[in-house]
């Protein structure tokens, strides 16, 4: 009896090996080709697309027109999940596995570019008449270029501003702050919402910068004085930026916004559960679906220094270790025809970063009169990119704790003080980033 | 249990007993008030799955949130087929964990064996030597280990052809074997083994038994809780693994099931799709518990009783 | 029935049999000879994925490393080291991860032995009650760490049911965004997912102790606490400090509820050491620093592993 337990043990790690082996087997195979540069003329290429079914879809066209287009080169696609991407990235240089070509988040080109993981490219003429902030510069040099961009925006029900006496702005007269404020108390005067702004403070990661930098800049502040790049006094701990700290936690002490709101926005403007949403682009297409025309997309405040919101999304660079630069600036150059740019802005539901006829016609939305105009004016007019600076996702890291903490009720000053002393420190460690 | 009255035993016995003992009414109600507390969560999981992702959000602060009420469909299923191959991810994960789970409990047992019965100079140091693994965070040692295992070579094997391969990444096998030897497992085994009586073996010595036959049919058949206790210990992390094979698949076809989680996070997150998904990647654990708990758990008991 | 005596004072085998000295040793030089060979798989394999890359993490400690960086990698000393003491987010990371597990380590111990008793019957739907505990083990942690964060929110379930229960006297906190409600929540939802997986331990444990020694003292009108006091307890005495140190190492390594639910805020108020070198390790990409952090939280596990042998080996 008491050896039936390990016989069965004996049986069930053969049956394991048995398993495994085949396993070690095949994955032999799929190291030898999916290689990582490439080889010879088929280079391969990375994206962050896995589970956008649609955006990947548009991606992989245009790499079988190339393909089909020229017999010399052949290009693969290898998709990523967007939440992890960085992290597939930063393991295959720590390995020397990264492929020719590769797509990023534009913050990031500087700091990847001063890292030598990307080439400088040079596309002559494919340039012209792209949108600035799908531009990925650094010294001087182009690193990358995106298809598209997405804009910082809010989004409302035109009934219920209209109920509360609130002007409904546009794009050439935004709120003021005290406007912007006024509706605020307005809101929350009629009891409805326990908190009526919504400003996604449940987010996580890159989203902190992104969405609160550009209310620092427009209170006159900045995540990094911008002459040099070599310190954050003054701009992310000055005057300024103690006003935009000091409002932004006012807004959860007045019950203005939730120190963290829920998990998902669009769910609670639709639900009623908010009245305004600070949202992107990317909102439009599901609350446009739900509310219908009762939706007012409202461009971003302007705090005194004008309207701002951050530029720059995803963008295609080459990698330095590509051992056919060839075939990846051909491949590159192919991609940046309007057609393709704009089918995949079109996908992505995105602002596509070159305004030819050809790219209107697939999607007149973002042209004259389009329903999604606004979000093309408020790039074009209001967009700033995030310090192009090779520090940037340690001082992207900084200020979202720093912000994080101000909004749970740290002093605004010493907060602030303490990340410029971060940043400075790392800054230095770095030998200045140059 | 009465063991006298064999023959007729249930229905008498009922018979005979007056009423439901109170402790008994106490420890049924607990249990079924416990059974809800860890039941909920999951069924708020389940239930969500089947809704609208802005249904789901309006239903968050009340009962409606546990119950299947308002516009309920599979279009979450059918929005993760579409967007993750999930058959190809269960099937990587199944392997996977599989293959970590029996490897590492042969591994581990036998190390501890030795460690624990036979005489073997310095084994004290290697046991400290393993223990003193266990309080490496994973996290903090991911990203020498990537760069390490891209150094490794691999025996490949071509049918009668063997060739020297340079390089783990994007492998299955990157994915097992630095988790087979597992410190934890091979401490549990040991502390285990430790408390079977040293008779046993000596016995079965004089009977002219070896190493290898005193490990596999005495010991091994008496550490039950043991193997338990490692075998999911195995299997839970390596089912969960998730920022390892970030960093070391890039091919999709070799993707085990957590990575595929993060699918779902784009611009607009599908809160209703992760349900969904994240329903589809517990059940199989949970059948394989129910059958686990079944032959280990219960059958431990009569294993040390008759051993 | 095995269990019931342990002999932990090892007796010395050689003492046994007197035979003639020459065949002791050979026997001894082939045992020792196949005990290395047993030993032999997972000690490489060890030595290959931890040691290895432990090392090499040591290293990265005394260095300027950055995760990100064209720049050559340089030694640098102390400096992270030094940096690090002075470092008050290391200082908070540290007390709340000895908190967390000072007040995990006894109440899920506890609770999962509550519940192993409550389950260790033969009665029916026995099974199935075990299996629903165990629930919450099988789910990924950052599945349920979702789901709770949906559960903890100022109008979520739990506010909502404190609400009901209290007949709307009692409103919930904002459990994760108040300093002082974050880390008990944090608490409860580990202990939550945790326990189904230390009750089977437990479980394994209370079936390996015969039943007839439970009928014996039953039958001798011993009471119930009296019984769980003389005959369980004792005989759980190994399967006790195997839950003590899963619970113990589990809890030390806090992170995925932490990066899930709530970032390490508010204020640093559910920051870890784990969570602090992860987030200055691969976010800020500071590796050096990042390895100083582990490497002075190996030292940690390491003191606490000792007192927690030294406590166990005391009252064996």
């Amino acid at each position: 009896m008491k050896f039936h337990k390990s016989r069965r043990l004996l049986t069930a790690s053969i049956a394991a090996m048995v398993i495994a082996a085949p396993l070690a087997g095949c994955s032999g195979t799929a190291s030898a080709s999916g290689g990582s540069g490439g080889s010879g003329n088929s280079i391969t290429l990375w994206t962050h697309n896995a589970g956008n079914p649609a955006e990947l879809a548009a991606d992989q066209k245009i790499v079988s027109a190339f393909n089909s287009s020229q017999s010399k080169y052949k290009v693969t696609v290898q998709a990523f999940p967007q939440a992890s991407y960085n992290q597939s990235v930063v393991a295959a240089a720590a390995s020397g596995k990264l492929p020719c070509v590769l797509d990023m988040d534009a913050p990031n080109v500087p700091n990847w570019a001063w890292a030598k993981y990307l080439a400088p490219l040079d596309l002559g003429t494919s340039l012209k008449g792209q949108l600035p902030s799908t531009i990925g510069k650094w010294n001087g040099k182009v690193y990358a270029v995106g298809y598209y961009d997405v804009a910082l925006a809010m989004f409302a029900r035109k009934s219920v501003l209209t109920a509360a006496g609130i002007r409904i702005p546009t794009i050439d007269t935004p709120w003021t702050q005290d406007e912007f404020n006024q509706s605020l108390a307005a809101l929350k005067k009629t009891g409805k919402w326990a908190a009526p702004l919504d400003l996604g403070t449940s987010g996580t990661g890159e989203w902190w910068t992104y969405a609160y930098s550009p209310l620092l800049q427009s209170f006159g502040g900045d995540l990094i004085n911008r002459t040099d790049y070599q310190s954050a006094d003054g701009a992310l701990n000055g005057a300024n930026a103690v006003n935009w700290a000091t409002w932004m936690r006012g807004l959860v002490t007045q019950g203005l916004i939730a120190q963290k709101s829920g998990a998902d926005a669009n769910a609670d403007l639709t639900n009623n559960k908010t009245a305004i949403e600070y949202s992107g682009s990317w909102a439009a297409a599901p609350l446009s679906k739900t509310l219908g025309k009762d939706l007012a997309v409202i461009p971003p405040v302007n705090f005194g220094s004008g309207p701002k919101i951050g530029g720059g999304s995803w963008e295609w660079g080459m990698t330095n270790t590509c051992e056919n630069k060839a075939a990846a600036t051909a491949y590159l150059k192919f991609s940046l025809q309007p057609q393709y740019q704009a089918s995949v802005a079109v996908a992505a539901g995105t602002i596509p970063a070159t305004s030819s006829p050809a790219a209107l016609k697939l999607d007149p939305s973002y042209g004259p009169g389009g329903s999604n105009e606004i979000f093309a004016q408020i790039s074009r007019k209001y967009a700033e990119l995030r310090p192009p600076t090779p520090a940037y996702p340690f001082i992207s890291t900084t200020f979202t704790t720093a912000a994080q903490n101000i909004l749970a009720g740290a002093d605004p000053k010493s907060t602030l003080d303490q990340a410029v002393r971060g940043i400075d420190a790392n800054i230095k460690t770095n030998n200045g980033y140059k | 249990m009465a063991t006298t009255t064999a023959p007729a035993r249930r229905q008498p016995a009922q018979a005979l007993r007056p009423a439901p003992k109170p402790r008994h009414i106490v420890g049924t109600v607990a249990k079924i008030v416990l059974a809800l507390v860890f039941v909920l969560p999951i069924v708020f999981m389940f239930v969500s799955s089947l809704k609208p992702d802005a249904q789901i959000f309006s239903d968050l602060g009340s009962i409606n949130a546990f119950l299947p009420t308002g516009h309920i469909s599979f279009a979450n299923y059918a929005g993760v087929f579409d967007r993750v191959p999930i058959v190809t991810f269960l099937m990587n994960s199944v392997g996977i964990s599989a293959a970590t789970v029996i490897l590492g409990l042969l591994v581990n047992s036998l190390a501890a064996f030795a460690l624990s019965r036979m005489r073997l100079r310095g084994k004290k140091i290697i046991l400290t030597a393993i223990i003193a693994t266990l309080i490496v965070p994973f996290e903090t040692l991911a990203l020498p280990l990537v760069w390490w295992v891209n150094q490794l070579p691999w025996l490949q094997v071509n049918g009668f052809s063997l060739a020297l391969t340079h390089g783990w990444l994007d492998t299955y096998r990157v994915q097992i074997i630095p988790f087979i030897a597992n410190a934890f497992s091979v401490y549990l085994f040991h502390q285990y083994f430790d408390s079977i009586p040293k008779e046993l073996d000596e016995a079965a010595r004089m009977d002219g038994a070896g190493w290898f036959q005193i490990y596999r049919k005495i010991i091994m058949p008496l550490s039950g809780p043991a193997i338990a206790t490692v075998a999911i210990l195995t299997f839970l992390p390596a089912w969960n693994s998730y920022l390892w094979p970030i960093m070391v698949v890039q091919s999709e076809n070799l993707r085990p099931v957590m990575v595929g989680v993060e699918y779902f996070y784009q611009l607009n997150v599908a809160w209703g799709q992760i349900m969904a998904y994240t329903t589809l990647i517990t059940l199989p654990i949970l059948v394989l518990f129910i059958a686990f708990q079944r032959s280990f758990v219960n059958s431990i008991a009569s294993t040390g009783v008759k051993g | 029935m095995v269990l019931i005596h342990p002999s932990r004072a090892e007796t010395a085998p050689s003492v046994k049999k007197p035979s003639p000295p020459r065949k002791v040793n050979r026997g001894r030089r082939k045992e020792s000879l196949t005990a290395l060979g047993m030993v032999a798989p997972a000690v490489l394999l060890l030595a290959l994925f931890i040691f290895v890359p432990a090392a090499l993490a040591f290293v990265l400690a005394f260095t300027n490393a950055q995760l990100i960086s064209p720049n050559p990698i340089g030694f640098v000393g102390l400096t992270n080291f030094i940096q690090l003491f002075q470092d008050p987010v290391f200082y908070r990371s540290l007390l709340n991860t000895l908190y967390f597990a000072a007040v995990v380590v006894p109440v899920q111990g506890g609770a999962a032995l509550g519940l192993a008793i409550l389950v260790n019957t033969k009665t029916r739907g026995t099974s199935f009650f075990r299996t629903v505990y165990f629930l919450p083990v099988v789910t990924s942690m950052v599945v349920v760490s979702m789901l709770w964060l949906f559960m903890y929110q100022q109008n979520g379930l739990i506010n909502e049911l404190i609400h009901r229960l209290t007949l709307g006297l009692v409103t919930g906190p904002d459990w994760l965004n108040n300093p002082a409600t974050s880390m008990p929540a944090i608490i409860l939802m580990s202990v939550w997912q945790g326990v189904g997986f230390h009750m089977v331990i437990w479980l394994s444990g209370l079936q390996t102790i015969a039943p007839d020694l439970h009928e014996a003292a039953s039958l001798d009108g011993v009471s119930a606490w009296q019984r769980f006091r003389f005959v369980t307890w004792p005989g759980l005495r190994n399967t006790r400090a195997l839950v003590l140190v899963t619970i113990t190492i589990q809890a030390l390594s806090l992170f995925t509820q932490v990066s899930v639910m709530t970032q390490g805020g508010p204020l640093y108020s559910t920051s870890t050491v784990v969570y602090d070198a992860v987030q200055t390790g691969y976010q800020q990409q500071q590796t050096s620093y990042a390895s100083a952090i582990s490497l002075v939280f190996f030292a940690l596990v390491l003191i606490v592993a000792a007192i927690q042998r030294f406590l166990t080996r005391e009252k064996a």
